[in-house]
């Protein structure tokens, strides 16, 4: 990858100052240049001017609530957005993804976490030359081929669960809520049906994971989704 | 003394000198009818603005009780005391809007004519012929002042001939109706009298004040009979003016007997109590079969110097004897009590008892029955008198009795005299010889059928008798068991919610009603709905008349004197402390409530104020205990919470000046391990303050589930997997069972709880021992268990173990005692539960359970 090269640039809009000062201090030292808003009209303007290449965004600011921020970034820019919050606010961010935030993170999170979670939204955000076949761990999916490999032996997918495993692999590493996956796999109006992707990611965690019950691929996020692990 | 003679004027001059004086005075209502002297007279007067309404299209204008209220002047000039007010105001009569100012300590200038007195208002209706539909109650008088205007028939004529009377167009008529001389004479003599009196009753009050000996006689109290006879209101108007000029205490008395009464007459009697207790009576109702008993038992109670009753009219044999029976009684067992025999004419309603009173609704169908038992023992008698002739035809008579008697227990006085009479006539025709004549022969037949003929009717009476007695027992009976029951369930109600439920149940189903129990708040000002429970729907305008009710401490609405065009009755909750709330009670039926009824609601009321002020005493003693319990448990918080802030703090700040010693960090590995202090510490504190805003939502009920469908597997993974660094020092063991179905859950809480449950495991447990954690499904109830091999927990601590602060004595230091009543919030606020026990083994278990009540359903493709 080439991000040592070009540095690349990455917006705080937080109001804690404290979180502000330790921020840049670790972005910086992770090879980032690093601007910070206070809150969201200042973080909108700095979006405008500055064209980050990531944005970290806190979802409790002073003057407006941090998912209107986010819909009005998205209605010109597809930057990738991380979005801070605190436990117990799973409606956030939920609210928060669905509404085009790349990633999240819960406070308080080390700052190791956060360099690997800018790195995989930021890697999202680049259009990728046709990423035909998919590898991790002991899982090969060949999406021209529409083929699915576990440790080299070829498995058999319903249309349904290759349809989930494809959504995956398109968003590998990104967490993806329940409703966007039910909107993506069974449409529109099934967005409500947990149950359905309840069942589906069972069977589909029994034909890809080494061990089902400890899922090391298809991971739980708590409340919010699933996500596809990277490595 | 009468229209015309210029009271208005007199009224308005006396409040202009009061006026002159600086007595703040208002105009609450005065008519002038357009004469411009009178007119000229309201100049100057500060007026408060009527209040306007139309009924059947007719545009009606009245005093505004509540601006007046408001306005709080200390003088109101309110004319024509005896005003029926329009339909829908507040009172039906104007005097109720004054009797309301005065109440709220505002005098009242008003004016009446004589007629308009209720004591008086006979003797005008006899004198002039007019009937007075507009009266007041002469206790109102009792509390007035009265100044006499008066002028001479002649004057008075004359002004009505200038048309100084009424509007002129309207004078004519009046004039031909009432105004003749001979009329205005009377009138104004009465008027002079009715003065008179008051100021000599005026003069007696003072002599008594000013304990001046005198000729005057005290002590008397009078007692007049009220039945449901039309003569009864005449009899009472005649005891108040007796009582009036005694200057004595009164009571209005109706003795109840077994007798049913027909629905005419309890009206009637309903409204003679009415116009007795509204003309001063204390009224008391009593029981008693036997009314010279009953009349003399409360005279005596009373201390009754003299007894009013009416005079027995002889008009009929019968009530002849009847009332001569009752007159010779009362005078021979009164002792030293006077009795005065008032003469009441006869008026134009006449009691509705006809000739022959039918009791009941099916009588024809008694009359069959016994004649129809007469005809078959008639038969039988034949039979037996063909069968056995040696028996003889006298033998017969006691087979008709034998009937008589037995029909005497099963039909009413009626059909039970027609049997007597019948069988005493067939026994005759068909058995006396000679046969099939009336004739009887012989002397002791003569005097056996005569014979026959009274036991029949004395032991048909004596039976009757005792059947209807028997009947009013039963009915005093019930009411008396109501009551019973009322108060027997209300004193196993320990909630509010029970007390107002048992209320609202016991006097809905005893008067078919709707009730609604609305109480007063902690603030004082009655509650803006009812109670829970409540089956009466209210209006705001029946929430109007409720809080009425509560100011006022009335009873108010349907059937009463005030706002009665409501729908429901409301009758005030209270007690001798004060009022505590008001019963909105909407009876089925379109008649007021009786007398009985009257009684049985008022007692139901008063009891279920007795119980709910004791709860509310209870309630309040409880909430005092609370805030103790509450204190200690706050304190308790401070003492553990401020423990467990303090150490990872400590930590932290010794681990970060050590370093910031650049000879010590030197050391190898010295960094490392300050640094997992300090991570260790951080996630310490980060837990805590979870810990707190959960127990905090957990305690405001803010735990709102958002239930979805969840994998317990995938749940018991998932935090097992996050807790891996916590629990490193532990062998974790998980079990989970094949084929459990998707539960719903708030995966987030579950999550909480179950983290809660494996770091306690982990906290009380040796390093290095097994955690099981486990996930199962009965057919109803999935169960998530956590078990450790630890010291178990004491079993006296079993039951406390899931309370807030509650920690294990002998637990170890560290922690706050919240995490397991996060637990419970939690799971229960899923609508679930949590159990916890020692393993057979040792060592802790905690279960957490929660409901399967329903499948997940699917359509199509599932595999």
């Amino acid at each position: 990858m080439n991000e040592e090269k070009s540095q690349s640039v990455v917006l705080v809009i937080d109001d804690e100052v404290q979180i502000r000062r330790l921020l840049k201090i670790s972005l910086e030292a992770a090879g980032y240049k690093v601007y910070e808003a206070a809150n969201g009209q200042e973080g909108l303007a700095e979006a405008a001017q500055r064209r980050p290449d990531v944005v970290v965004l806190d979802l409790g600011l002073p003057d407006m609530d941090g998912v209107t921020v986010l819909k009005r970034l998205r209605e010109w820019s597809q930057v990738p957005v991380v979005v801070l919050s605190v436990r117990d606010r799973e409606d956030d961010k939920v609210a928060a993804l669905d509404n085009g935030a790349d990633d999240y993170l819960t406070k308080p999170f080390g700052t190791a976490e956060l360099l690997a979670r800018l790195r995989v939204a930021q890697r999202h955000a680049k259009p990728t030359a046709d990423m035909a076949v998919f590898k991790v761990g002991q899982l090969e999916v060949d999406l021209p081929a529409r083929l699915v490999k576990v440790n080299g032996q070829p498995v058999k997918l319903t249309a349904t669960e290759y349809a989930l495993l494809q959504l995956f692999v398109r968003h590998a590493g990104k967490v993806l809520t329940h409703r966007q996956i039910l909107k993506e796999v069974w449409g529109p109006t099934y967005t409500e049906q947990t149950h359905y992707l309840r069942v589906y990611m069972t069977h589909l965690r029994e034909k890809i994971e080494a061990n089902p019950s400890e899922p090391e691929l298809l991971v739980t996020e708590s409340g919010i989704g699933y996500r596809l692990m990277v490595k | 003394m009468a229209a015309g003679v210029g009271k208005t004027y007199a009224m308005l001059e006396a409040a202009r000198k009061q006026q002159s004086l600086g007595v703040d005075v208002v105009i609450g209502y005065v008519e002038t009818h357009g004469r411009k002297d009178t007119d000229a007279l309201t100049q100057g007067l500060p007026t408060i603005p009527r209040k306007l309404s139309e009924h059947r299209g007719v545009k009606l204008s009245e005093m505004d009780v509540d601006a007046v209220l408001a306005r709080k002047p200390k003088l109101a000039l309110v004319d024509e005391l005896a005003h029926t007010n329009a339909p829908g105001s507040r009172h039906p009569k104007r005097y109720q809007d004054i009797l309301e100012l005065l109440d709220a300590g505002i005098d009242v200038y008003t004016t009446l004519n004589v007629q308009h007195v209720e004591s008086r208002a006979h003797t005008v209706e006899e004198i002039t012929g007019s009937t007075m539909h507009e009266t007041i109650p002469d206790s109102v008088l009792d509390l007035a002042e009265i100044e006499l205007i008066d002028i001479s028939p002649d004057d008075l004529m004359r002004r009505l001939d200038e048309g100084k009377v009424y509007m002129p167009d309207r004078a004519a008529v009046a004039m031909v109706n009432f105004f003749r001389e001979g009329n205005l004479t009377a009138l104004r003599e009465m008027a002079l009298r009715l003065a008179a009196e008051r100021v000599g009753q005026d003069v007696r009050d003072y002599m008594q004040v000013m304990q001046i000996q005198g000729p005057w006689k005290t002590g008397h109290r009078l007692l007049v009979a009220v039945s449901a006879s039309p003569l009864s209101g005449q009899m009472i108007r005649w005891t108040r003016r007796l009582a009036d000029s005694l200057d004595a205490q009164w009571t209005a008395v109706h003795v109840e007997s077994s007798k049913a009464m027909s629905p005419v007459d309890e009206e009637r009697l309903t409204k003679n109590l009415a116009l007795a207790r509204e003309l001063g009576a204390e009224v008391i109702a009593t029981a008693d079969e036997d009314i010279v008993r009953g009349l003399l038992r409360v005279a005596r109670q009373q201390n009754a110097t003299q007894i009013v009753v009416g005079k027995p009219a002889y008009n009929g044999i019968r009530q002849f004897f009847a009332g001569g029976w009752f007159m010779r009684r009362l005078v021979a067992e009164s002792g030293d009590i006077d009795i005065h025999v008032v003469r009441a004419d006869k008026t134009d309603t006449p009691r509705e008892r006809p000739m022959f009173h039918i009791p009941e609704r099916v009588a024809w169908k008694q009359y069959l029955i016994a004649f129809g038992a007469v005809v078959a023992v008639t038969l039988l008698n034949w039979f037996i008198e063909y069968q056995f002739p040696s028996l003889g035809y006298r033998m017969l008579a006691l087979n008709y009795l034998l009937a008589v008697v037995l029909l005497a227990l099963f039909v009413g006085r009626g059909p039970m005299l027609m049997s007597a009479t019948v069988s005493a006539l067939f026994w005759d025709y068909f058995f006396v010889p000679p046969a099939f004549t009336l004739w009887i022969s012989q002397v002791d037949d003569a005097m056996m059928f005569g014979m026959y003929f009274v036991v029949a009717v004395v032991m048909g009476q004596l039976i009757a008798r005792f059947r209807s007695q028997e009947k009013a027992e039963r009915r005093r009976e019930e009411r008396t068991t109501a009551l019973y029951l009322l108060t027997r369930e209300l004193a196993d109600a320990v909630t509010m919610d029970q007390i107002v439920k048992v209320i609202v149940g016991h006097i809905g189903k005893l008067f078919e009603a709707d009730v609604a129990v609305i109480l007063a708040e902690a603030d004082g000002r009655l509650a803006l709905q009812p109670y829970a429970g409540s089956t009466l729907k209210l209006t705001e305008k029946e929430l109007s008349v409720a809080s009425w009710v509560f100011r006022h401490n009335q009873r108010a609405g349907q059937f009463t004197d005030n706002l009665p065009l409501s729908d429901a009755m409301h009758l005030p909750l209270s007690t001798a402390t004060g009022i505590l709330g008001v019963v909105g009670v909407r009876l089925p039926q379109t008649n007021p409530p009786n007398l009985e009824q009257n009684n049985l609601l008022e007692a139901f009321v008063r009891q279920a104020a007795l119980v709910i002020d004791r709860q509310r005493l209870h309630d309040a003693a409880q909430q005092t205990q609370l805030a103790a319990e509450s204190e200690r448990l706050s304190k308790t918080l401070l003492d553990s919470i401020s423990h467990e802030l303090r150490t990872p703090i400590a930590a932290i700040t010794s681990a970060a000046s050590a370093l910031g010693d650049k000879t010590l960090t030197a050391q190898p590995g010295f960094s490392d391990s300050l640094l997992n202090e300090i991570k260790e510490a951080v996630a310490r504190l980060n837990r805590l303050v979870g810990n707190l805003l959960d127990i905090t939502r957990v305690e405001s009920g803010h735990v709102k589930p958002k239930m979805d469908w969840c994998d317990a597997g995938d749940l018991v993974n998932v935090t097992v997997k996050s807790l891996r660094k916590e629990l490193t020092g532990h062998k974790v063991e998980t079990v989970i069972a094949p084929q459990i179905p998707l539960v719903r859950m708030d995966f987030v809480l579950m999550e909480q709880a179950l983290t809660n449950l494996l770091l306690n495991a982990a906290f009380h447990t040796a390093a290095g021992t097994a955690i099981q954690v486990s996930a199962r499904a009965d057919k109803d109830e999935l169960a998530l268990t956590v078990a450790d091999n630890g010291p178990g927990i004491p079993p006296e601590s079993l039951p406390k173990i899931f309370d807030k602060f509650y920690r294990a004595p002998g637990a170890l230091t560290g922690g706050t005692g919240l995490g397991l009543s996060i637990v419970k919030g939690f799971v229960e606020a899923q609508g679930g539960r949590v159990a916890a026990e020692n393993r057979p083994g040792g060592g802790a278990k905690f279960t957490l359970y929660l409901p399967v009540t329903e499948q997940p359903v699917f359509s199509g493709e599932t595999t």
